[in-house]
C-alpha cells in the first residue's frame, strides 16, 4: 500500500473522530506516518463531521482532494464527499441505513455492510457501528485480525469486549481489497498540536494552567486535567484566567493559559500588565476564522496582527507560530522559557487546523527547562534592578517583592517622575533588544530549496506547503518566530529571491503586511477564508500559476 | 507599625480614610507573617496602599485585584494573601469576580475601601453611592439604587462577612486579623469618608454601632445586613455578621508535580 486518503463520515454523536484515531493508529501499528484532519460543526448531535486520514510512508501532514476510502455512517456521508473518491476508489458504507442505488457507471467500488445486523448480532449497542466499519476496512486494506485486534483492545477500554465482538464479525464477513507490509518504521506517537503545546509546556516546567474553554483551544484544558501533575483550573472567565495566571507566577510558579481570539481579546490587559510588571506569562492562542463569533470549529489564521500588537502600551512580546506538532511541542517550550528568562509576555499562536488534528510525532525536538536568572532572596533586593533582565524572587522567600502596573521605580514604587519614567521605559527596552538577538540565533525561520521564486507561509499550512511544491523549482520558506521578527534570518533566507508569494489562511493577508514592515515585497497573495485549510491539489494549482 | 511605613511621598488627602485602613492592616499584618502576607490591590486612592507598605505586593489591574490574588494563593498555598479593592474597583468594574471568589470560598482576605464614590477619577457614583448623589457625572443625581454588599456576599456564600469603620482602627484591626486567621474567603466592608468627595465620617460617627451579638447564623446575619441598606436606615451595625469554616478552595485543587512526558508519548503511539 502506498498513500492513502480515507474520510469516515458521519452525524456529530456517531463517533466518526474516533473511528479516525483508530483507524489511524492501525496504520501506525503498521509503521505508517498517519494525519487527520478534522471536520465538525458546532453542534453536540445531528451536524455533519468528518476525519480525513492521511496515511503514507513518510511525513504526510496534509490532506488531498481526492482520496481513495470513502467510509460513509450515514447518507448525507455519500452525498457530500462521493465526488472525492478517485477512479478506482471504494465506498464503504453501513447497508442497514443507506439503499444501494448507485448508477452501474460509478468507477468507484461500492460495499455494503450490514453493521445494524452486526452490531444486534454482537449484542452492542448502535455507537458500535464505527467500529464494525473500521474493522471491515481494515480487512479491506490487508491487515491481519490479530494486530487489529491488538489496536482496538488498547483503543476501545469501555466494553471492549463488545467492541471486540463487533469487530471481529466486520472483519470476517469482509474481502480484502489491497495489500499492506509493514514499513518497518516503528510506530509514532500521534499528537494534536493542543497536546504537542501541552506536553511542551510541561518539559519546560510547566505547573499550573488556567483556561476558560473555547475552541479550538479547549484540548489543551481537557489533556491537562486528564492527566496528573500539572494543577488545572477554570475560572470564570477569560479576563479572571489572566490574572490568575499573572498572580500565579509572581508567586512563582510557571503557569500557562490557553484561549481563542475573542477570549484573548478579554486577555490583553493582561498582556499589557505583563509587560509593565514584567510577571512571566504565556499565552495558547488557537485561532478560528473570526471576526467575533466567527465559524468556531474552521481554520483562520486572522489573529496574527492581533497577536503582535495585542496590549496597550510600548512592549515587546515574544510571538511563535509553530507549523506541525514537532515544532509546537519544542516552541511552546521555549516560549515558556523566554517568558521566564525575559519576564514578559509569550504567545504560542496555534489555528484550528494545528490545534486540533493529529499528527504523527518525531520526539527529536524537545525543549528542557531553562532557569530564570534569580535574585538573591534577602531584605537588600530590589524588583527592577539592573539595565535590562532584573533577577526574579518570589514573595515568602525574605526579600520584599513588589510587581505593579504602574510606571515604577527599582523597588517598584509607582513613579511620575520624566527621568525615572524614561530609565525604566529604556531598561526593558534594552531587555527586548537582547531578546532580538537571542532570536536571530535561534530556528527562527525555515528555509527548504533554492528556487528563485520564494512561497512564504505560516503556521498550519507547513504540511500542506511542502507537499504542494513537489518538483517545482520554489523556495519554501516559514518564519515560525513572528515578534521580535528575526528580519536577518528572514532576508537571508529571501535572498537571491526574484518573486514573493505568500499562503495563508486569511483575507487580509496579514503575514505579508507584517513583511512589508521589513521592507520584504510581497508579489502574489495566495488567500484562502472559506474556514478551510488548503488541499495540497489547491496550493499546488495556485502557487503553479504563479510560475 | 511604623516600620512597615515606606518612605514614599504620600498623596492621600489629610484626614483620609485610607490612614485609618493603613494603620490596622498594619497592625495586622505585624502580628501574623509578614515575610509570607502579599498584599495585592486595584487601581483608585485605595490601590496606593501598595506603595505604602513595605510589604510583598502586586499593584494590580483596577477590578483584577481578586483573581490575582487567587492566583497568588494557587501559585503558593503557604501565602498569606490579603487584597486592598475599592468600591468602584470591586462593585463596579470586578464584580464577577468577587462573587466567584467568595463562591469557591478562595482563601483571600478581602478588604473593600467604600468610600462610595470614585476618588481617584475626581468624583463619579460607584454601586455604592446612593440614590440622589451628585457628582461629576451625575450633576442631577445618580439615578440608580445602591448596592448593599454584605446582602450579596452572604448570599453567594462567603464564608466571613464583616463591617467595620475606617474611623475605628482598633475595631478594624480585630476584624482584619479574624479574617486573615479565617482558612477561606474573608470579606470585610470598610466604611470609608472620603474627605474629597463624600465626606461621611460625622454621619458615620453618629449612627455607625458595634454589634453587641457577631457570628450571627445565617438567616439572622441576612436580617442584621437590612438594618442599613447603603440606602435607608437609621443605624449601622458594624462587626462579624457571619462566619463558617470551611476547607480554602486552594487547598481542594490538585498539586502540581513532576510529570513524565516519554510515558505520555508512548502511550499515545
Ligand atoms: C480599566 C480601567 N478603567 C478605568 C480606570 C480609571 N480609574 C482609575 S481609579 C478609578 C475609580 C476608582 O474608584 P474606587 O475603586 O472606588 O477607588 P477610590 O479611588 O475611591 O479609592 C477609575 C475608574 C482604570 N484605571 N482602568
Amino acid at each position: 500500500m502506498s498513500e492513502t486518503q480515507i474520510i469516515i463520515a458521519g452525524a456529530a454523536g456517531e463517533g466518526s473522530k474516533k473511528a479516525g484515531l483508530l483507524i489511524a493508529k492501525l496504520f501506525n501499528a503498521y509503521g505508517f506516518r498517519v494525519f487527520i484532519h478534522e471536520d465538525y460543526e458546532s453542534v453536540i448531535k445531528g451536524g455533519h463531521n468528518f476525519s480525513q486520514i492521511s496515511v503514507s510512508k513518510k511525513e504526510s501532514d496534509a490532506i488531498k482532494e481526492k482520496i481513495d476510502f470513502l467510509l460513509a455512517l450515514n447518507k448525507e456521508a455519500i452525498s457530500k464527499h462521493k465526488e472525492k473518491l478517485k477512479k478506482g476508489g471504494v465506498l464503504m458504507y453501513d447497508s442497514d441505513v443507506i439503499k444501494n442505488n448507485f448508477s452501474e457507471e460509478e468507477k468507484v467500488e461500492i460495499a455494503g455492510i450490514p453493521l445494524g445486523k452486526i452490531v444486534e448480532k454482537a449484542e452492542g449497542i448502535p455507537i458500535m457501528k464505527n467500529t464494525g466499519l473500521v474493522a471491515a476496512f481494515s480487512r479491506a486494506v490487508g491487515m491481519e485480525w490479530k494486530k487489529v485486534r491488538e489496536v482496538l483492545e488498547k483503543e476501545l477500554p469501555i466494553a471492549t469486549e463488545k467492541n471486540l465482538k463487533v469487530a471481529e464479525i466486520a472483519f470476517r464477513s469482509f474481502r480484502r481489497i489491497k495489500e499492506i507490509k509493514e514499513t518497518g518504521e516503528e510506530p509514532a506517537p500521534l499528537l494534536s498540536g493542543n497536546q504537542a503545546a501541552a506536553l511542551g509546556a510541561i518539559n519546560a516546567g510547566l505547573e499550573n494552567y488556567f483556561a476558560y474553554p473555547m475552541t479550538p483551544s479547549t484540548g489543551i484544558l481537557q489533556f491537562l486535567s486528564q492527566i496528573e501533575g500539572v494543577r488545572t483550573f477554570q475560572p470564570e472567565n477569560e479576563i479572571a484566567t489572566v490574572n490568575m495566571a499573572l498572580g500565579s507566577a509572581y508567586a512563582g510558579k510557571r503557569t500557562m493559559v490557553g484561549t481563542s481570539g475573542g477570549g484573548f481579546a478579554l486577555m490583553t490587559e493582561g498582556v499589557s500588565f505583563s509587560a509593565q510588571s514584567e510577571i512571566p506569562l504565556v499565552i495558547s492562542l488557537s485561532q478560528r476564522a473570526g471576526p467575533a463569533t466567527g465559524v468556531p470549529t474552521y481554520q483562520g489564521q486572522g489573529d496574527l496582527l492581533f497577536a503582535l500588537n495585542a496590549g496597550h502600551g510600548d512592549m515587546t512580546r515574544f510571538v511563535v507560530a509553530p507549523g506541525d506538532v514537532n515544532e509546537t511541542y519544542y516552541f511552546s517550550g521555549k516560549a515558556l522559557n523566554m517568558a521566564w528568562k525575559y519576564q514578559l509576555p509569550a504567545i504560542v499562536l496555534l489555528d484550528k487546523e494545528l490545534s486540533e488534528n493529529t499528527y504523527s510525532f518525531d520526539k527529536s525536538f524537545r525543549k528542557e527547562k531553562e532557569e530564570a536568572i534569580q535574585g538573591e532572596m534577602n531584605g537588600g533586593y530590589n524588583r527592577y534592578d539592573r539595565e535590562d533582565i532584573s533577577p526574579l524572587a518570589f514573595p515568602g522567600g525574605g526579600a520584599v517583592v513588589k510587581a505593579t502596573g504602574y510606571e515604577h521605580d527599582k523597588k517598584g514604587v509607582a513613579t511620575e517622575d520624566a527621568e525615572a519614567v524614561k530609565k525604566m521605559q529604556e531598561k526593558r527596552m534594552r531587555k527586548y533588544e537582547k531578546l532580538k538577538e537571542e532570536v536571530e540565533d535561534m530556528e527562527s525561520v525555515n528555509v527548504q530549496g533554492e528556487g528563485p521564486m520564494a512561497v512564504v507561509f505560516w503556521g498550519s499550512t507547513k504540511g500542506v506547503a511542502l507537499r504542494a511544491v513537489k518538483d517545482l523549482d520554489v523556495r519554501l520558506v516559514q518564519p515560525i518566530i513572528l515578534q521580535p521578527f528575526p528580519e536577518k534570518k528572514m532576508k537571508k533566507a529571501l535572498s537571491g529571491v526574484k518573486k514573493i508569494i505568500v499562503a495563508e489562511t486569511n483575507a487580509t493577508g496579514q503575514l505579508s503586511r507584517v513583511l512589508k514592515e521589513y521592507g520584504i515585497k510581497v508579489s502574489e497573495r495566495i488567500l484562502k477564508y472559506d474556514g478551510r485549510p488548503f488541499s495540497v491539489e489547491e496550493l499546488r494549482k495556485r502557487i503553479k500559476a504563479n510560475i | 507599625m511604623n516600620n512597615l511605613i515606606l518612605p514614599t511621598k504620600n498623596t492621600w488627602c489629610p484626614g483620609c480614610g485610607n490612614f485609618g485602613i493603613q494603620r490596622a492592616l498594619g497592625e495586622a499584618i505585624n502580628k501574623t507573617d509578614k515575610n509570607r502576607t502579599v498584599l495585592v490591590t486595584g487601581i483608585g486612592c485605595h490601590g496606593k496602599m501598595a506603595d505604602y507598605l513595605n510589604i510583598n505586593s502586586v499593584y494590580a489591574l483596577h477590578g483584577r485585584a481578586i483573581p490575582v490574588a487567587e492566583g497568588v494563593k494557587m501559585g503558593n498555598g503557604d501565602l498569606q494573601v490579603v487584597c486592598c479593592v475599592g468600591d468602584g474597583d470591586t462593585y463596579n468594574e470586578g464584580i464577577s469576580h468577587l462573587l466567584h471568589a467568595a463562591k469557591r470560598n478562595s482563601d483571600i482576605t478581602v478588604l473593600v475601601h467604600d468610600n462610595r464614590v470614585f476618588a481617584l477619577t475626581v468624583n463619579q457614583p460607584t454601586l455604592t453611592s446612593p440614590k440622589g448623589f451628585v457628582s461629576t457625572t451625575t450633576p442631577k443625581g445618580k439615578k440608580e439604587e445602591a448596592l448593599n454588599p454584605l446582602e450579596v456576599m452572604l448570599s453567594v456564600g462567603a464564608t466571613f462577612v464583616a463591617r467595620s469603620f475606617a474611623g475605628k482602627p482598633e475595631h478594624l484591626e480585630r476584624i482584619i486579623l479574624e479574617g486573615m486567621r479565617h482558612p477561606g474567603f474573608s470579606f470585610i466592608e470598610i466604611l470609608q469618608p472620603c474627605v474629597a468627595w463624600y465626606s461621611t465620617m460625622e454621619i458615620y460617627n453618629e449612627r455607625a454601632y458595634e454589634m453587641e451579638k457577631e457570628f450571627l447564623p445565617l438567616a439572622e446575619a441576612k436580617e442584621k445586613a437590612q438594618e442599613w441598606d447603603y440606602n435607608n436606615g437609621e443605624r449601622i451595625p458594624l462587626g462579624i455578621f457571619y462566619k463558617k469554616e470551611k476547607e480554602g478552595f486552594d487547598k481542594q485543587l490538585e498539586k502540581s508535580f513532576f510529570v513524565d512526558t516519554e510515558k505520555i508519548l508512548e502511550k499515545s503511539k
